[in-house]
């Protein structure tokens, strides 16, 4: 399953830059990456545990390369959402992918690859614009209304001092289903 | 680079399921601008964008005896809004997804599918398509993801294709391409995400771009000062729709979108050419006139509808009008000729509070100001975001004289604005989605949903039909006397009387209808087919009146053709 997932992505990354070279700018979200804001908002600086408020608004995030600085802003399948949450209100699930109350979901919309872009913040959910899809970042990122069909897949997380690092890969397909 | 790169990953998939070759009959210039009462060859069946079939072998008097003759699943949610286009006996169809079937319009069978690969990072806030273009041997397509595809009518290979833009800008094309003798015209969307909208001409036989006109004109050019600064970079003005055309002027008409950011205090100015109708020439793709529907548009409302041709007598004068039923609320009357467009009329056809009066020379509104959304406040307004009619296509009878609009009466909106924050490729509105509002009029307790005639010459509204929801849906009519039209939550597609508007059939399907319907012939057997898949802005639209309703609807989803034929 995993497999197939880091198939699907790494596919669409070599391909799109019309080459089989691995741009760093479009790869996945790599194990070890640090998390920052875009170079757009906040200049690209890295995200602090401090940046996230108690259940939320949530924070839009790229991963990046450590060593050489790199952001991998270049596919719109990298923006990943950080929230922090009360622990005790998380699923297992959730648990197991989060780190100290916060944890990381893709940005990108399982309906028709929407920027997952507004919150609901009396219920605490993720809002899709696009066609109002809705997901609770507590239980999975699960769909709580609207067309999409499937949970926003979790990236898991760990805290290294006060920031935060890439510690797995999605736990699935990042993105419509277009098959 | 880019344009062989994206050829191999969109690996372009066509089944051709018969080995035998098909009878086709080329589409010619002539055939075009006069085709056969038994074909639908473009978009609404003629240039002139009637949406009229001349058949009239099913009358008020035999309808009740419409049965389904054969369907076809299209295995695609989403809103399936293509007209079957229908050339002697092969019928094209597009679905969401932008699959595109051939099919034997007498027996259903399928010829050939093609479907194309669409790339995972795709965003579609529309995911739709609004049909193919036919010119020679040939069916051409416009994508969601920015290109414009030639496909061989008999066997659906791909011919050739071509990027048209960038789909990470927000670029995408919906509607159906327009062809006027060998040249292919698209235009774009994307308003809501930041785009500057434009229309291309292409050459039918090896894709070569002939020509490109901005919607936001640039520096330099006409109307250029009625943006601020650099906001023209990102101005919006999509393309949704396809254009109707002229042959005697060789001008094609085409209804243009609203401004972005949705905010109109964050481009002051008229925002040429924004929620307009232009004429453009065709050999050059020169802006030959224009008229400004409503200026510095705040309420998203896309005047998308290309304009209806038709010869109207006013004052004892016979004039050549455009008219559009627009989604500002407006019914609006045009002169148009070779060099210009003139204001004749506007009447409202539902509940608007905006304008407070309209120029009687040259048409342009004033508004209510407090009525018109602004940044850091909540404003409210009359019709709603979706507007007195939406790009779901009004018709015209030549025998009863008749304009037919889908509209939606009672509902009222509101918008938050704030400042728009610009990211390539992502929603640019001045707004949050969320914060989007729509709720009734106390008269919508009555109904919201209506379709309504009105007589072109007298200018009066004739009849109307109301529904409990809102309506969606495009709108056919006949020389048989009837108007075919689906577009409620309750699944119907129905037929009424062209003179009385009296319900005469209906039919229930698979989902919410959508869809532009068409009329054929073939062997003396006259059709009706439309698609039934609902989806994109009904099914969002549906989702806002449950919230302001309380209510719960459920319409399901999945896309089939339905043709129909008298029985016996």
């Amino acid at each position: 399953m995993l497999g197939s997932t880091l198939f699907g992505i790494g596919t669409f990354a070599a391909t799109n830059a019309g080459t089989r070279s691995k741009d760093p700018r479009k790869l996945p979200p790599q194990i070890g990456d640090e998390l920052v804001r875009p170079s757009w908002e906040d200049e690209g600086r890295i995200i602090s545990i401090d940046d996230l408020p108690l259940n939320g608004p949530p924070l839009l995030a790229y991963p990046r390369d450590p060593a050489a600085g790199i952001a991998r802003e270049r596919s719109r399948l990298n923006q990943i959402l950080l929230v922090r949450l009360e622990y005790t209100e998380m699923s297992e699930q959730t648990r197991a992918v989060a780190d100290a109350g916060i944890v990381a979901y893709s940005g990108i919309c399982t309906h028709e690859a929407c920027g997952v872009s507004e919150w609901n913040a009396a219920d605490r959910y993720f809002i899709c614009p696009c066609h109002a899809s809705e997901f609770d970042p507590r239980n999975r990122a699960a769909v709580v209304g609207g067309p999409a069909r499937r949970a926003l897949p979790a990236l898991p997380i760990k805290r290294v001092g006060r920031n935060i690092v890439v510690a797995g890969k999605f736990t699935n397909r990042v993105g419509a289903k277009r098959k | 680079m880019r344009f062989f790169a994206l050829a191999c990953i969109n690996t372009l998939v066509s089944l051709a399921v018969d080995a035998e070759p098909i009878d086709y009959n080329p589409v010619t210039a002539d055939r075009l601008i006069e085709p056969e009462p038994r074909n639908w060859l473009m978009y609404r069946g003629t240039y002139d964008s009637w949406g009229y079939s001349p058949l009239d072998q099913i009358t008020p008097d035999n309808v009740a005896g419409l049965i389904p003759v054969w369907t076809f699943s299209t295995g695609v949610e989403e809103a399936h809004q293509s007209p079957p286009i229908v050339n002697d006996g092969i019928m094209f169809i597009t679905t969401p997804e932008n699959q595109v079937l051939a099919l034997d319009a007498r027996t259903g069978d399928l010829i050939w599918r093609y479907r194309r690969e669409l790339p995972d990072d795709l965003m579609q806030l529309h995911p739709t398509n609004r049909g193919v273009a036919l010119w020679s041997d040939r069916v051409y397509l416009a994508t969601v993801d920015a290109y414009l595809i030639a496909l061989d009518a008999r066997t659906g290979e791909v011919i050739w294709e071509r990027e048209v833009e960038d789909y990470l800008g927000g670029y995408y094309m919906t509607l159906a391409p327009l062809v006027v003798d060998g040249k292919v015209m698209v235009g774009m969307s994307g308003g809501d995400l930041g785009i500057r909208g434009f229309i291309q001409a292409f050459s039918a036989d090896a894709g070569e771009p002939l020509w490109k006109t901005y919607m936001v004109p640039g520096p330099g050019e006409p109307g250029h000062d009625t943006w601020p600064g650099d906001t023209w970079k990102r101005g919006g003005v999509s393309i949704w729709v396809t254009g109707s055309y002229d042959p005697d002027t060789q001008l094609a008409y085409w209804g243009t979108g609203n401004a972005g950011p949705w905010i109109g205090d964050q481009r002051s100015g008229d925002n040429l050419y924004a929620t307009s109708v232009l004429a453009l020439d065709i050999a050059t793709g020169e802006v030959r006139a224009h008229h400004q529907y409503h200026w510095n548009d705040s309420w998203d409302w896309d005047e998308v509808s290309a304009p209806l041709l038709v010869d109207i007598e006013r004052g004892g004068r016979k004039i050549k009008t455009l008219v559009h039923a627009g989604r500002n609320g407006y019914l609006w009357l045009l002169e148009r000729s070779a060099e210009d467009i003139r204001f004749v009329d506007a009447t409202p056809f539902v509940r608007q509070n905006v304008f407070t009066r309209l120029d009687p020379e040259s048409g342009r509104p004033e508004y209510d100001p407090t009525k018109v959304p602004r940044t850091g406040s909540r404003v409210e307004f009359c019709p709603s975001i979706w507007g007195g009619k939406d790009w779901p296509p009004s018709a015209y009878n030549p025998k009863t004289g008749y304009l037919y609009i889908p509209a939606n009466e009672n509902l009222c909106g509101a918008f938050t604005g704030e400042p728009a924050k610009y990211r390539r490729g992502e929603l640019y509105l001045g707004m949050q989605f969320s914060t989007i509002e729509v709720f009734p009029h106390e008269d919508a307790a009555h109904h919201i949903g209506e379709l309504q005639a009105w007589d072109l010459t007298a200018g009066k509204k004739v009849w109307t039909v109301e529904f409990p929801f809102h309506n969606w849906g495009p709108v056919l009519t006949t020389g048989g006397g009837l108007v075919f039209s689906g577009g409620t939550n309750d699944r119907y597609f129905r037929a009424f009387d062209a003179k009385t508007g009296e319900t005469l059939w209906k039919q229930r399907t698979n989902s919410g209808i959508v869809g532009v319907p068409t009329s054929y012939k073939i062997d003396g057997v006259q059709y009706v087919a439309v698609q039934s898949g609902w989806g994109v802005d009904a099914q969002r639209k549906q989702e806002y009146l449950d919230k302001a309703f309380g209510t719960k609807t459920h319409v399901p989803q999945g896309g089939v053709l339905w043709v129909f034929a008298l029985g016996n």
